[in-house]
């Protein structure tokens, strides 16, 4: 097992390179003419201008020249210069990732604790009462729309009731911390300033509940799914037999059971999300990787494109290895083979 | 020290379990479909009560529902005596003290009775701690190499640190055995503890329940399809057919002369090493569908000596000293003899 984490982790870089050569050639088959976004209408018509531009962010490169250069400079992760912002691709995504992923892991935190809850609840008690609520529930959080969903929890906490702050990360009043984690929760604790900390975790809240929900929706059904499975299962009558309380029988032998297929999709949902909680960040004017990703797409801003593809690339196969690493711990079978 | 070993044990007419027109139904939609029809059962304090009958005749469900284990969408009623104590419709948390502690319980597959994730030491432990708070860690290990070692799993202090599947079907039963006798139950239920398991294991399996019986001096059901284990295990045996008791008598009376059609099958349907055909005699027909009971005696319809009677009106059951039959003709039925059985039973059936 562990030589097969090995080889995985060995395996990353070429996979990257995979995603790389994808999301560049994905580039060059869409119709648009990145140079607009680089130089203003009036100045299409003057040539020299356009030469210059061309020049400059070397679009008068041959593709494979284009190629072999940007992967160079991906090696000593250079992700070029963002045609929008002028700002260097791999410092735009280092100041908006960890915007999202605490978005993402406040999100997870909630989703799956709920989920997993909501799960066990429904499927010990199946078919009551209980069990269509969390089924109702769950339902509701993976299909409703979560700019619907958002809106509305913005307009009835935020603007109707002012019990939770609007969009953004932080009270414009508020001075930012120093970004050293870049987790705004985290850096406002850092920085000695609760008042900051308090608002920073207030912002926070109904994002993460929106898209939380949506989360606890896959992972309740999961959970459910497996347990109605488990439960039957003899060893649990062993359990009762031995006098274990219902309690011990769910949490401490059924639970642990049915921790593989929880863990892929909590693993799979974490990775997704980091790409995937777009329409969670436009609608709370959340500065992560996914609002940044729509921005580049809308002006063909080819080096944040590709950037942004290989990040969430990236995390997809970090978190897959973090979950193949968690199996290992969750079931003793996959231990020894 | 338990209870049961500082108490002395009452006179015989005070069984250690006692059950009385046990039944179990099931609630579908069309009404209550009852699987255990009213079945009595005694087991005495060390004494051992052979459970028999078809697969599906209620033999688990029985149990089960006796200790309060049945599954959730099933209806219990009657009454169940463990030491005096009425089990039926007792609270969870009063279960709960008893099972694992007083009365111990083996299945028959001892691959999915235990769990798969966790190491078998930590199966054993939980047992022990369940039932008692103040047992330390230490405590409970060398507790559980004991045990290991009374049920003859060698390098025990390596395997308990392993998982059920690097265990082979006998070492898992063995297992299971010494998680079920963990606290000195005085009861212990072993339900098909051999039917998963090869042939010569099942023989090790069954002299290692005997050798325990008698080394710890506790009561055991042993609930079989097969006879035969019954034979050469128990001290009574109780057969039951559609949910009931159709006959019930000392091991030696059962096999001397069975009085009732059913029981007499049975054991015409023993495989005998040295029969001149190499013919397997079984029982015509198959045991009726939960909730499809021929009316009067169930087993009507399968059985050579039916009359009219039998298929209007529920026989009643017959006492010949502790042989009870639930058969119209327990008194009547010709002379037995295993030999002519098997053939009378394959000309009119
Ligand atoms: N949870 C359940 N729901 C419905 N029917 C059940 C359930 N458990 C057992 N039964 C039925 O009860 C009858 C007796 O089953 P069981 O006691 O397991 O038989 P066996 O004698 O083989 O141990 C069978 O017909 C079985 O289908
Ligand atoms: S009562 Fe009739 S049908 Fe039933 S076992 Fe006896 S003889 Fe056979
Ligand atoms: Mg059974």
């Amino acid at each position: 097992m562990l030589n097969y984490i090995m080889r995985r982790a060995v395996a990353m870089p070429f996979i990257l390179l995979g995603i790389v050569t994808l999301a560049f050639l994905l580039t060059t088959i869409t119709k648009g003419d990145p140079l607009t976004a680089i130089v203003s209408e009036r100045q299409m018509n003057n040539p020299e201008i356009v030469a210059a531009a061309k020049a400059r962010w070397g679009l008068d490169r041959s593709l494979p020249e284009r190629y072999v250069i940007y992967v160079a400079n991906l090696v000593t992760g250079d992700m070029g210069t963002s045609f929008v912002t002028r700002r260097p691709v791999s410092r735009d995504i280092a100041a908006r990732l960890p915007a999202t992923l605490e978005l993402v892991i406040a999100a997870m935190a909630i989703g799956s604790t709920t989920g997993i809850l909501l799960g066990l609840l429904a499927a010990y008690y199946r078919d009551s009462v209980i069990d269509q609520t969390a089924r109702l529930f769950s339902l509701f959080g993976s299909s409703v729309p979560i700019f619907w969903l958002g809106l509305a929890l913005l307009f009835v906490f935020s603007v109707h009731y002012h019990l939770l702050p609007g969009p953004g990360r932080l009270d414009a009043r508020l001075t930012p911390p120093p970004s050293l984690t870049g987790f705004m929760v985290v850096d406002t604790l850092l920085a000695g300033n609760p008042a900051a900390f308090k608002d920073a975790l207030l912002h926070l809240i109904l994002p993460s509940l929106v898209l939380g929900w949506t989360v606890a929706g896959s992972i309740s059904r999961i959970v459910r799914a497996n347990m109605l499975e488990i439960m039957e299962r003899e060893f649990i009558l062993t359990a009762r037999a031995k006098g274990a309380g219902e309690l011990r029988v769910v949490f401490r032998h059924a639970l642990r059971n049915i921790l593989v297929p929880v863990l892929t999709v909590l693993g799979y949902t974490f990775a997704y999300l980091i790409t995937g909680a777009v329409l969670t960040e436009a609608v709370f004017g959340w500065p992560g990787i996914g609002s940044y990703a729509v921005i580049a797409a809308r002006s063909l801003d080819f080096p944040a494109i590709i950037g942004v593809t290989i990040v969430g690339g990236m995390m997809f196969l970090i978190t897959n290895l973090l979950t193949d690493i968690a199996y290992v711990f969750a079931n003793p079978r996959v231990r020894l083979n | 020290m338990t209870a049961a070993a500082m108490t002395i044990a009452p006179a015989a007419a005070e069984p250690l379990l006692r059950v009385r027109d046990l039944k179990v139904g099931f609630s579908t939609g069309s009404g209550t479909l009852l699987a255990v029809r009213g079945i009595d059962l005694d087991v005495s304090r060390g004494g051992v009560l052979g459970i028999v009958g078809e697969s599906g005749s209620g033999k688990s469900l029985s149990m089960l529902a006796a200790l309060g284990l049945q599954a959730r969408n099933a209806v219990v009623s009657g009454s169940v005596h463990f030491d005096s104590q009425q089990l039926v419709g007792r609270q969870r948390k009063h279960m709960r003290s008893l099972l694992g502690s007083r009365i111990g319980m083996i299945f028959q597959d001892p691959l999915s009775s235990l769990n798969p994730v966790m190491t078998v030491g930590d199966q054993i432990r939980e047992v022990l701690f369940l039932h008692d708070r103040r047992l330390t860690g230490k405590g409970a290990t060398a507790r559980v190499l004991d045990l290991l070692e009374l049920v003859a799993i060698p390098q025990a202090d390596r395997r308990i640190n392993q998982y059920p599947h690097e265990f082979s079907g006998g070492m898992r039963q063995r297992v299971m055995i010494a998680m079920a006798i963990a606290n000195d139950p005085e009861l212990l239920v072993a339900d098909e503890p051999t039917t998963a398991l090869d042939v010569t294991v099942q023989a090790q399996i069954m002299r290692m329940l005997r050798e325990l019986k008698e080394k710890l001096g506790l009561a055991l059901i042993l609930i079989t399809h097969d006879l035969g284990v019954v034979a050469g295990h128990a001290d009574r045996v109780a057969v039951v057919y559609a949910g009931q008791v159709v006959e019930e008598a000392e091991v030696h009376d059962l096999f001397a002369d069975p009085r009732h059609p059913y029981t007499r099958g049975l054991i015409a349907s023993i495989p005998k090493l040295t029969a001149t055909g190499s013919k397997l005699y079984s029982i015509p027909g198959a045991p009726p569908r939960l909730g499809a009971y021929p009316e009067g005696c169930a087993f009507h319809p399968r059985c050579i000596h039916a009359q009219d009677i039998c298929r209007t009106t529920a026989p009643p059951t017959m006492a010949f000293g502790g042989h009870r039959s639930a058969c119209h003709f327990a008194d009547r039925l010709p002379p037995w003899d295993r030999g002519n059985e098997a053939e009378r039973q394959g000309q009119n059936g």
